[in-house]
Parts: C-alpha cells; sequence; structure tokens
C-alpha cells in the first residue's frame, strides 16, 4: 500500500496574537490536522528570513508565518517592518524558484482561533497537493553520512 | 588626464584630504586601486576604460581612522555606493572629499581592449554620465556604442519558467559557488563587522561548499542585498565561478522599484527602504 504522504509544516507564530489564536483553537477543542510544528517568537519582526531557509534546510516541506494584525502590533510596529520584509523575500524566492505554495504569510488575532484552524488546514493541504520539498531534501541528502540501511554500516 | 592629477595633487597639497583612495597602473600596466597619500603619490593616479572596482568598498576600513577628509574617486555607478552609505549612516558627506569623474564606460574584461561588445551592462543603465554631485570634477565625458543586454533577456527567460524550473536552474548554478566569498568582500554594500555566514552559535548558514550551504548562503546574501544593491555589478565580476549574481540583486531591485518605489543610493536624504516602513505597504498575500 502506498503511504500518504504527510507534510512538515513549520510555523512562525507571534507571541501576542496568533499563539494565543492557536491556544484559543485548542481550548475550544477545534479540530485541526497535527502537521503544522509551532515555533514561537516574540513577535514577526522578530523573524529573519534565514529562519525560514532554515526551516527548508531541516526537513520543512511548507513554512506558514502568522502574526499580530496591522496596528495591532504589541511592540507597535513590528508587523509593518515584518511585512514590507516579506514582500521582498517572497519575490526573492519566487525568483529562485520556491513558490507561494511553500510559504505562507496570514494575519491571526489572539480570538481567531477558528481563523488559525482554517488556514493551518488550507496550508497544509496546499502542501500537500504541491508534495514534498524534494529538490532541498536532495541538497541535505549530500552532506549525510551515506549509510547502508540494508547492512546498517557506512557504505564508506 | 593631467586634470585629475592636478586636482589630487592641490588637494592633497592643501590638505584638503589626508588622503586620496584612487586608481593607478601597477607594475603589470593592469588599472588597480591605489591610496595616494603624498602629493608626490598623487603623480600616479589615472583613470581610464580599466578602473572597473568601486572604489566605496574601502570606506569600513577607515572607519574611525582620524581627522581629516578622506578624497576618493568616483564615477557615477559608484557615487550611488557612496550615497548609500550616507543614506545607511555608515559614512558622512562632510568626511568626504568627491572627486567625481566623467566616466566614458568601463570593461566586462579587464583583459582585453575597451570596445563595444566588452562593455559593462551597468554602463547602459547609468543614468548619469557625469556624477550628480562632487567636490571637483575631472575628466571629458565622450559617447560611446552601449551594449546589448544580455542580462534582460535571462531574466525574460527565468521569468517564463516554472518554479521548478527556475530552481533546477539556480541550484545548477548555486552548485557552482566555492564560498570564497569574493562576491561579499567586494561588495561596497557588505560592510557587517560580522557576517551572518560566520554567526556560528547557532551556525546558520554551513560554511563548507556543499550544496545546501551554498543555495542558503547565496539565498541571504540576496536578500541582505534586496533593495540596497546600487548595480556595481562587482560581485558578478569577482565572482571567480561565473554565477550571474547580478541577476538576483538586479530582480530584487526591479521589486523594489515596483512595489515601493525605491531605488537605493539615489537620495542622500531619503530613509534606507528597509529602515522604515508604511502603513499602506501591499498585503494581497498574507491571509
Amino acid at each position: 500500500m502506498e503511504e500518504k504522504f504527510e507534510p512538515k509544516i513549520v510555523a512562525f507564530v507571534c507571541n501576542w496574537c496568533t499563539y494565543t489564536g492557536a491556544d484559543l483553537a485548542g481550548t475550544s477543542r477545534l479540530k485541526q490536522e497535527a502537521n503544522a510544528r509551532l515555533i514561537r517568537v516574540p513577535c514577526t519582526g522578530r523573524i529573519d528570513p534565514v529562519f525560514i531557509i532554515k526551516a527548508f534546510e531541516n526537513g520543512a516541506d511548507g513554512v506558514l508565518i502568522s502574526g499580530c494584525h496591522p496596528g495591532d502590533c504589541h511592540y507597535n510596529a513590528g508587523n509593518f517592518h515584518a511585512r514590507r520584509r516579506w514582500i521582498l523575500f517572497k519575490n526573492l524566492l519566487d525568483f529562485i524558484g520556491i513558490d507561494s505554495s511553500r510559504l505562507h504569510f496570514s494575519w491571526v488575532s489572539a480570538s481567531e482561533g477558528k481563523k488559525w484552524v482554517d488556514i493551518v488546514d488550507d496550508v497544509i493541504d496546499t502542501v500537500r497537493a504541491k508534495g514534498p520539498f524534494k529538490q532541498y531534501k536532495k541538497m541535505n541528502k549530500e552532506i549525510e553520512i551515506p549509510v547502508d540501511v540494508e547492512e546498517g554500516v557506512s557504505a564508506k | 588626464m593631467n586634470e585629475l592629477k592636478q586636482i589630487c595633487k592641490e588637494a592633497l597639497t592643501e590638505k584638503k584630504a589626508r588622503f586620496i583612495i584612487a586608481y593607478r597602473e601597477d607594475k603589470n600596466k593592469k588599472t588597480k586601486p591605489f591610496i595616494a597619500r603624498t602629493p608626490e603619490d598623487a603623480e600616479q593616479i589615472i583613470f581610464n576604460h580599466q578602473a572597473v572596482n568601486n572604489l566605496a568598498v574601502y570606506f569600513p576600513r577607515f572607519k574611525n581612522s582620524g581627522e581629516g577628509k578622506i578624497g576618493i574617486v568616483v564615477k557615477s555607478c559608484d557615487l550611488k555606493a557612496v550615497t548609500a552609505l550616507i543614506q545607511e549612516n555608515q559614512i558622512k558627506r562632510d568626511d568626504l572629499f568627491i572627486i567625481g569623474v566623467n566616466c566614458s564606460g568601463v570593461v566586462r574584461d579587464t583583459t582585453m581592449e575597451f570596445s563595444n561588445d566588452n562593455t559593462q551592462i551597468k554602463c547602459k543603465y547609468c543614468q548619469a554620465k557625469t556624477p550628480p554631485y562632487y567636490d571637483e570634477l575631472a575628466e571629458e565625458s565622450k559617447e560611446f556604442e552601449m551594449p546589448d543586454d544580455d542580462q534582460a533577456e535571462l531574466m525574460a527567460r527565468i521569468e517564463k519558467m516554472s518554479s521548478d524550473e527556475r530552481l533546477e536552474f539556480w541550484s545548477a548554478e548555486f552548485e557552482k559557488c566555492i564560498k570564497c566569498y569574493a562576491c561579499r568582500q567586494v561588495c561596497p554594500m557588505c560592510y557587517c563587522e560580522k557576517c551572518i555566514v560566520e554567526k556560528s552559535e547557532p551556525q546558520w548558514i554551513d560554511t563548507s561548499s556543499t550544496a545546501r550551504g551554498n543555495f542558503s548562503w547565496n539565498i541571504i546574501r540576496a536578500f541582505h542585498m534586496a533593495g540596497r544593491c546600487i548595480g556595481c555589478h562587482e560581485c558578478e565580476r569577482a565572482c571567480p565561478m561565473d554565477i550571474p549574481l547580478t541577476l538576483l540583486t538586479r530582480k530584487m531591485g526591479m521589486v523594489a522599484s515596483s512595489e515601493f518605489g525605491y531605488r537605493h543610493g539615489m537620495s542622500l536624504t531619503e530613509p534606507a527602504l528597509i529602515g522604515t516602513y508604511s502603513t499602506s505597504d501591499k498585503e494581497d498575500f498574507i491571509k
């Protein structure tokens, strides 16, 4: 039987809005798929694009970034700075060949538990349809020590 | 030619500048960057089609190095780097003695004579043959034939590709990278005292020249240049593996221009793109 592909999603969420929103989804007992791994950061302004690259390096098939709505930032302007950075970074990744089906952005406030669930499910579906991120995984393989699984010993 | 030497000599004699970053011909008859400290040194200063280097790259090493102005010989493309560094508070206009030169194009391959085929693409898009501002101006401006923009063709080709094809194209290009960091060293806008690739706690980017490390390094380098690149094309000239690096920075410049109407290094007073924000930035991609 062919195994169903389950994507790994890394979600960078801001402490003040989306993390609390996701918490609300949990306490409200809303059902959501379990593919997203949440990483809590103080603010979306804290997310350096190198985090996103690192997530892909470590085997993520998709990345979701979520924070407070514009104007709601706990630090007043963190998400405005972040938004400007994302516009550039998104265009760069698009030009390099990592399109928007792997990189998602959203605003989810602390009261939007339902929106969070919908977005996570939607992201997981999109990435699942896109399939595993083979190209990046291939790059990872190169630096792993080659191990012959059958023999259980190093091939070299 | 004598005019430039004369200006430099005067500047050094009258202490208008404590030294001048310029070009000279070395013993192999190559035009190379040179720092003239005395009026006698100024005798060696030249400027020609082979003067490709962007001299603004030398500023960071003279940060807090003493009293007095730093003199620099700049083409109009290099002046954008100077402007950008002033915009980013790396250097003050008052600390500079700018000797502008009218440029008539520079070569792409320094081993060959200047010709239509051997002209840098940036010359085609250079907006001013005469630097927009300066303290002294030298050299005569000569008309020259514009080169073909083969980069624009490549850009159009990539834009037509699907995302998987693009990834394949860039993976193949980045695979060539040997992580010599020449692109970083030669870039006037790469002035961080500690580069992200040298930060090891945690190690953000693999330093060894593996496919993964190369890929991450080149993406991050391009991102750090996004909306900051002034288009001197020095990275691509310095790259020993001929990776089309300026394609990335040029694309990001186009994005900065279309999304924000911003061009770096064009105004001394405008805040840098990434250092500020607008509440009306586009957000149609955010759910």
